[in-house]
């Protein structure tokens, strides 16, 4: 299969200068885009049916087109990569810094020229510290060469770029606490509308966009909407990078088509399970995607069929669970997560994520009841999508509610035997 | 009070921001960079030079992971507690960790070597159980390689 953003990471993952990553065609999407109209840009991202990388899947094409443009829009424009990646169980944005970082570069002026934004910030998690040094080197090296600055290549266009290093967070990541966090405040969420593409970064209209999905865009323009969409197997367009970790023979990352089977990434590329370990269930796409279950293996990995067995693609990352792993201990420890990083705007969210940690924790120390189970699935409810302000909370319930309903038995057993049945 | 190098690190990021107050966290980094924490001295240098209250940086400072109100040791282990590091053996690890240094997490040892923080997924999953020691990444940690690696932090 044809690998594109991963085509120039090295095994040693050592770094990939400006020299080998033009030697690989690296820049011809930008030069190519400088010819175009951006609303043609705009066009052919809508067309390939790239979809973002972040956990969302919204249509990226779609996006854009929201950003006002010419010479009524308000200035500067800002886009800002989110490469903040705190999602547990996630680890491909990194890969993609560290592996080939001018891949970034690129995707972020070709945007940046699609939508007219003359500002581009690289909002990075603070303990990505080699993709830190490796970004900055890389943004060096594209301004020499006039990818960057003042008249790229002898355009008419501009952009600057900066990378911005997180104080840390998990809220840093949601796009509008994303925008608090770069203007150097607490990463709360904010209201929408106004929608950030129209009224964004320093009031003005900004794009946040994962990382994953900004490498794509350079291909996009050079060979065009209906190659992307070939690389699916499926209707979302283009390669995805899946991972998996857990007790796996061979934990990793790989760049497959959008669509690659769960079986096929976890028997084939993860090598199965460990010696000694069965297979129990797996959480496709990070911390904050519901549980999917042998039933399942064969479920093709993309945004709508993920969905439509009652889970999410989310960042594509796969976490899973074996038979040797106490599965309520797996659900407490999301939860201490989800609770601990709540940033207490919404009362179903500070306080029902604080109380089911509570709960779980005295389930898998034996103090539980039965109508713990209930209050933990009242929480569930109250934490849907329409009842909290942002998506953390909703996320947050997505292992909880389906663990509650794959993994029953295992609490039951855990409230009746008055102890967790995987302690010694 | 700033010395004039730090002062001048954080200056250079106005440039990148329309306004002072967006450079308040690269500001603290740079001075915790230096001095290993942000004390209430340094918290008010910065929002002197910022233009904003003592209150409005303590009220950023104190909602993110990375920056330190508090002393730290020489050198500061950060262990991923999140799922698949739970998973692959992170238990193990913390007992062993706080064993060995004689600290509970948050703590310091009395000879200021280490300062031992929880923290959350470090994207290095597919290397399980993992830990960051200041600027390094240490992966497939097991108790034997724990030794080594504390080792040679001195
Ligand atoms: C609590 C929370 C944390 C998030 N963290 C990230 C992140 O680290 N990286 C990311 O790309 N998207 C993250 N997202 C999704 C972003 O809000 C946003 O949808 C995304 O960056 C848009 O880019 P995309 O369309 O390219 O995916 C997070 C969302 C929530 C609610
Ligand atoms: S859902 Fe949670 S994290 Fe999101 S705004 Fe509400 S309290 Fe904050
Ligand atoms: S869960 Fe520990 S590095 Fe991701």
């Amino acid at each position: 299969m044809e690998k594109v953003l991963t085509k120039n990471v090295r095994p040693d993952l050592s770094y990939v200068d400006l020299k080998a990553y033009e030697a690989s065609g690296g820049y011809q999407g930008l030069r190519k885009a400088l010819t175009m109209a951006p609303a043609e840009i705009i066009d052919e991202v809508k067309k390939s049916n790239l979809r973002g990388r972040g956990g969302g899947g919204f249509p990226t094409g779609v996006k854009w087109s929201l950003v006002p443009m010419g010479g009524d829009a308000l200035q500067p424009k800002y886009l800002a990569a989110n490469a903040d990646e705190m999602e547990p169980g996630t680890f491909k944005d990194r890969l993609l810094m560290e592996g080939d970082p001018h891949q970034l570069v690129e995707g972020m002026a070709v945007a940046a020229y699609a939508i007219e934004a003359s500002v581009a910030y690289v909002f990075l998690r603070g303990e990505y510290q080699l993709s830190e040094e490796r970004l900055r080197r890389a943004i060096a090296e594209a301004y020499e060469q006039h990818y960057l600055g003042k008249n790229v290549l002898g355009s008419n266009f501009s952009v600057e770029m900066f990378v911005h290093m997180s104080g840390g967070r998990y809220m840093c990541g949601e796009e509008t606490g994303l925008l608090n966090a770069l203007e150097g405040k607490r990463a709360n969420p904010r209201t929408k509308p106004p929608y950030p593409a129209v009224s964004g970064l320093f009031g003005k209209p900004t794009i946040v966009q994962n990382v994953e999905t900004l490498c794509n865009v350079p291909y996009i323009v050079t060979n065009g909407a209906d190659w992307f969409r070939s690389l699916s197997l499926t209707q979302d367009g283009g390669t995805k990078i899946y991972g998996a970790s857990g007790k796996v023979k061979r934990p990793g990352l790989w760049e497959l088509p959008m669509g690659t089977t769960i079986r096929e990434i976890l028997e084939e590329h993860a090598g199965g399970m460990r010696d000694g370990v069965k297979f129990r269930g797996l959480l496709p796409g990070g911390a904050s995607t519901d549980f999917l279950v042998e039933e399942h293996l064969d479920v093709k990995m993309d945004f709508t069929e993920v969905q439509k067995v009652g889970s999410r693609l989310g960042t594509g990352t796969m976490i899973v669970l074996d038979d040797q792993t106490c599965p309520v201990g797996m659900v407490l420890n999301l939860e201490h997560f989800f609770a601990q990083e709540s940033c207490g705007w919404c009362t179903p969210c500070w306080s029902g994520l604080s109380w089911a940690e509570k709960a779980l924790d005295a389930i898998e120390n034996g103090q539980g009841q039965s109508a713990d189970l209930d209050h933990l699935s009242f929480i569930c409810k109250i934490c849907a999508p329409g009842n909290t302000f942002c998506a953390l909370a909703p996320g947050a319930v997505e292992p909880l509610q389906s663990a509650l309903k794959y993994f029953r038995d295992d609490f039951d057993r855990h409230i009746g035997e008055k102890r967790c049945p995987w302690k010694a | 009070m700033l010395s004039s190098e730090e002062r001048e690190e954080i200056e250079r990021e106005f440039a990148h921001y329309p306004t002072k107050e967006a450079v308040c966290i690269d500001a603290m980094k740079i001075v915790q960079r230096r001095r290993g924490w942000i004390s209430d001295e340094s918290l008010q240098d910065i929002a002197g030079l910022l233009g904003m209250s003592v209150d409005e940086v303590d009220g950023v400072a104190s909602f993110y992971n990375l920056i330190f109100r508090k002393p730290v040791g020489r050198h500061v282990i950060m262990i991923c507690d999140s799922v698949s590091c739970w998973i692959m053996g992170y238990e193990k690890l913390r007992t062993q960790l706080t064993s060995r240094l004689g600290i509970k997490m948050g703590e310091t040892t009395p000879d200021g070597r280490f300062t031992l923080l929880p923290i959350v997924c470090l994207g290095a999953c597919d290397h399980a159980p993992v830990m960051m020691i200041d600027n390094e990444t240490h992966r497939d940690l097991d108790p034997e390689k724990i030794d080594a690696v504390l080792e040679k932090y001195t």
